[in-house]
């Protein structure tokens, strides 16, 4: 197959530019990320990050023909014999397939991602029907490896202001774990003309998810709640 | 030119399970506490980890720590510490409660207690044929939720961390030998930094990339071995490496034993349910080592399946679509994408894979590392603590119980955390003096790729020694192999010294940090092979086909390696518990 890929080292290259491999695939490669690690066999010069090679890591998001996704869960027969892969769109780029998520981090961190309960904690667990954890599916599974936010135009324009689909769907996880207290507040936090309403659902964020989860219906239900406090 | 340091309280080396959990109690306690990881902290393997986290809850069935305890010493086939497993067993349950306050998101029982499913040799009445339900579960997803759980609570503590930073290498006193920290390159923009610290932690994980076929994620490099190991500490029963019996066959990726739990089992090419014929009891939920022995039998002896009677196969469809969706989702996902077939009606192909090491820095159930000085066996080293897959404490023995990993993790992040604190603070203010030669050794290394225009490729090395692993030191060990295997191994050492990377730059520079990795790599190896080459018995997880039984009267003992000279010592186990009566050693069956 053939890979283009996008290239730049700041240590040596006055400006990025694409790559042309051809890779013999063996019967064994199954996914992408086989194929990019066929790449870096031929040429150590490429720089990429990857892991868990399972898609439940999130190292290794990267922008496949145009659309973001894992690269170690997009299977090559799903692929046509030319693929162009490049960085996630709309965040510095440190070199090659390598982008600075310092922002998206920073937003996730904005969003107070842990449970806040101020009664004092039991001997035993707290408890929690079945129905009340049911409410934390489709949401706690988020492996923060960024397609959706750098698939979100509001994103791209704001990344400094707008919290975008990533770290919106984890501030209504924990909206919706019925341990936590702090409901109140985190609509305050989010109560503000960038942070959550930039979102103008486009769903570029639900198509990419490589775990079919969906920012923009958890976007829906904090809306929702801002304007059942106001009537 | 000296090295820029940097001064700290603690250092932790490592944003797993357990590094999270050591660095939130050193973070709460207000000390000034770095964390080096080479990949951001959810991105560690501790997120792959599927089926759950032991903890005798007692929320299904009837359950208590001494069960818990025997089935772990069972379960290691009486190699484990029985005074660390006490320890374990007793605070399961207070750290499991612990991670729910923090906002785990367990799966529910209809009471709203944690939902528990049995694992592999958690049983009930020590050692009954009744299993226990022992395994705390978030879906199938038990290690994604116990990680970002563990970061959160980090975020909340504004933990410093260290993000894509690997350590190199340890810091020694040449007075004392005590740790006074690490040297660390920063990926992104190529520098070296030595983080000087009164208190050093290695919590680096696994390194189950020294075989071909393996579970493990690619970051799994031994990198904490890699780094005790050149400075001169020994690695403890690292011959003891668990094959997992349901790997993906071809992609090697896991399926949790938590399917087995639920009610799932293996067929071979006869449709038979072989596990019958090995463990009556408890079947397919017999103790890994067990079921992969059993596996690679059937395989072997022609009943596999397949066109190259290489496999066997995972039978699921009959739980029906509604366990497999609710209980085992990530499961479904993965057979779809790695094996093409849908458990809901398929049966998937599975092949017992290398997935976690038993063995690694000899530490104590405090955390504390400890070494054979004079007379004492384990004395400690000052200001150096070692937990989670980079240590032996010894908990798991010859063969680790499915979900202890899990537990491991936060019960000796949480104590070795607390030792530190106390450790810190009856500390002098200020910190002790370099040696004048710190970070040298390191900077020799970076100089050699730096100036090494040829050679022997990083990726060619790095085949061979997962070929030759995987081909020497596998389920079964034949002693011509093992001899043959030490051999190699030496030679790739060897080669290993000569590595070049023909990209010099200095921005994220990965082919650098795959060199790195690989010297680590070459140790854990030459610890594994040479000490699996010595132990003439089989025990757990190390099957000799010259020496098919366990040898309690010459072998009941743990192995120390130390790179020098490939030496071989030995420390006995620790067969008093702490408070209870020993379980004596008991021929195995399931």
């Amino acid at each position: 197959m053939k890979l283009s890929i996008y290239r730049y080292d700041p240590d040596k290259d006055e400006k990025p530019y694409m790559k042309d491999y051809d890779v013999q695939l063996e019967h064994s490669d199954r996914m992408l990320l086989d194929a990019l690690v066929k790449v870096k066999v031929m040429d150590d010069t490429i720089s990429f990050r990857r892991s868990c090679r399972e898609g439940v890591c999130g190292s290794d998001a990267v922008n496949i023909n145009g659309k973001n996704g894992l690269a170690c869960i997009t299977k090559i027969v799903d692929l046509p014999d030319h693929v162009t892969i490049r960085p996630l769109p709309g965040m510095p780029v440190i070199r090659d397939l390598i982008v600075d998520m310092t922002q998206f981090f920073k937003q996730y961190d904005s969003i107070k991602p842990y449970v806040v309960n101020h009664d004092a904690p039991p001997e035993r667990e707290r408890l929690q029907s079945p129905v009340e954890r049911e409410e934390l599916n489709g949401l706690y599974e988020c492996i923060l490896c960024a397609c959706c936010s750098t698939s979100c135009p509001s994103f791209w324009w704001n990344p400094d202001k707008f919290v975008g689909p990533a770290g919106l769907l984890q501030a209504y996880r924990f909206i919706a774990d019925s341990r936590d207290q702090e409901t109140a507040a985190r609509l305050d936090n989010l109560e503000d003309p960038y942070r959550l309403f930039r979102c103008h659902t486009i769903m570029n964020c639900v198509d990419v998810c490589p775990k079919h989860l969906n920012p923009t219906r958890a976007i829906g239900k904090i809306k929702e709640l801002m304007v059942k406090r106001t009537v | 030119m000296s090295l820029q340091v940097r001064r700290f309280d603690a250092i932790v080396v490592g944003a797993g399970g357990s590094g999270m959990r050591a660095s939130l109690e050193l973070a709460r306690a207000g000390l000034k506490t770095a964390v080096l990881t080479k990949v951001f902290p959810t991105r560690s393997h501790t997120v792959a980890a599927q089926g759950g986290i032991a903890a005798p809850l007692a929320n299904s069935t009837e359950d208590n720590w001494h069960w818990h305890m025997y089935d772990t010493v069972k379960g290691s086939d009486y190699l484990g510490d029985q005074d660390a497993i006490e320890y374990m067993c007793r605070r399961a349950n207070e750290v499991v409660v612990e991670l729910e306050h923090m906002g785990m998101p367990f799966d529910r029982l209809e009471n709203g207690k944690i939902y528990q499913r049995p694992f592999g040799g958690h049983t009930q009445d020590y050692g009954s044929a009744k299993m226990a339900m022992r395994s705390c579960a978030a879906a199938d997803r038990t290690g994604h939720a116990m990680l970002h759980t563990l970061y959160q609570q980090n975020v909340r503590t504004n933990t410093q961390f260290f993000v894509e930073w690997m350590a190199l290498d340890l810091i020694r006193d040449p007075q004392d030998g005590a740790v006074l920290g690490v040297t660390a390159l920063e990926m992104e923009t190529g520098e070296v930094v030595l983080f000087q610290a009164k208190a050093t932690l290695l919590a680096t994980g696994g390194s189950g990339r020294i075989f071909y076929a393996s579970t493990n994620a690619f970051i799994n490099t031994g990198d904490g071995l890699g780094m005790a190991a050149r400075a001169g500490f020994p690695l403890e029963d690292m011959e003891f490496y668990q094959f997992h019996p349901t790997g993906v066959y071809g992609a090697g990726v896991l399926i949790t034993e938590g399917v087995r739990g639920e009610g799932g089992y293996l067929l071979n090419k006869d449709g038979e349910r072989f596990m019958e014929r090995y463990a009556p009891n408890a079947k397919d939920l017999a103790s890994r080592d067990v079921v992969s022995r059993a596996m690679t039998t059937e395989i072997k002896e022609g009943r596999g399946c397949g066109p190259d009677k290489d496999h066997v196969m995972l039978k699921l469809d009959h739980l029906g679509p509604e366990v497999i969706n609710h209980r085992l989702p990530g499961i479904r996902e993965i057979s779809i994408k790695f094996a093409n077939a849908d458990p809901v009606r398929d049966l998937v192909p599975v092949v017992p894979t290398v997935h976690y090491q038993m063995g690694g820095i000899p530490a104590n159930y405090m955390g504390r590392v400890v070494i054979p000085e004079g007379n004492n066996h384990e004395s400690i080293v000052p200001a150096f603590y070692a937990i989670g897959e980079c240590a032996c404490v010894s908990v798991h023995g010859a063969n680790r119980l499915g979900t202890n990993s899990l537990l491991d993790l936060v019960v000796f992040g949480k104590s070795s955390g607390e030792q530190m604190i106390k450790d810190i603070r009856a500390l002098p203010t200020p910190h002790r003096n370099l040696p004048k030669d710190a970070g040298e050794y390191t900077r020799s290394r970076l100089a050699r790729l730096d100036a090494n225009a040829a050679g022997e490729r990083v990726v060619d090395v790095l085949t061979d020694l997962r070929r030759t692993m995987q081909a020497h030191c596998g389920v079964f060990r034949f002693p011509d192999d093992l001899i043959e295997g030490v051999k190699k191994i030496k030679v790739i050492a060897e080669r290993a010294g000569r590595t070049f990377i023909s990209d010099k730059s200095k921005v994220f520079n990965t082919a650098r940090v795959e060199a790195l990795e690989l010297d680590n790599l070459v140790e854990t190896a030459m610890s594994t092979i040479v000490s699996a080459e010595a132990r003439k018995e089989s025990r757990g997880a190390q099957a000799r086909a010259d020496f098919p039984n366990r040898d309690d009267k010459n072998w009941m003992k743990h192995t120390l390696w130390y790179k020098e000279g490939n030496r071989l010592a030995y420390k006995p186990v620790h067969l008093k518990p702490m408070t209870v009566e020993s379980f004596e050693p008991k021929v195995r069956t399931y």
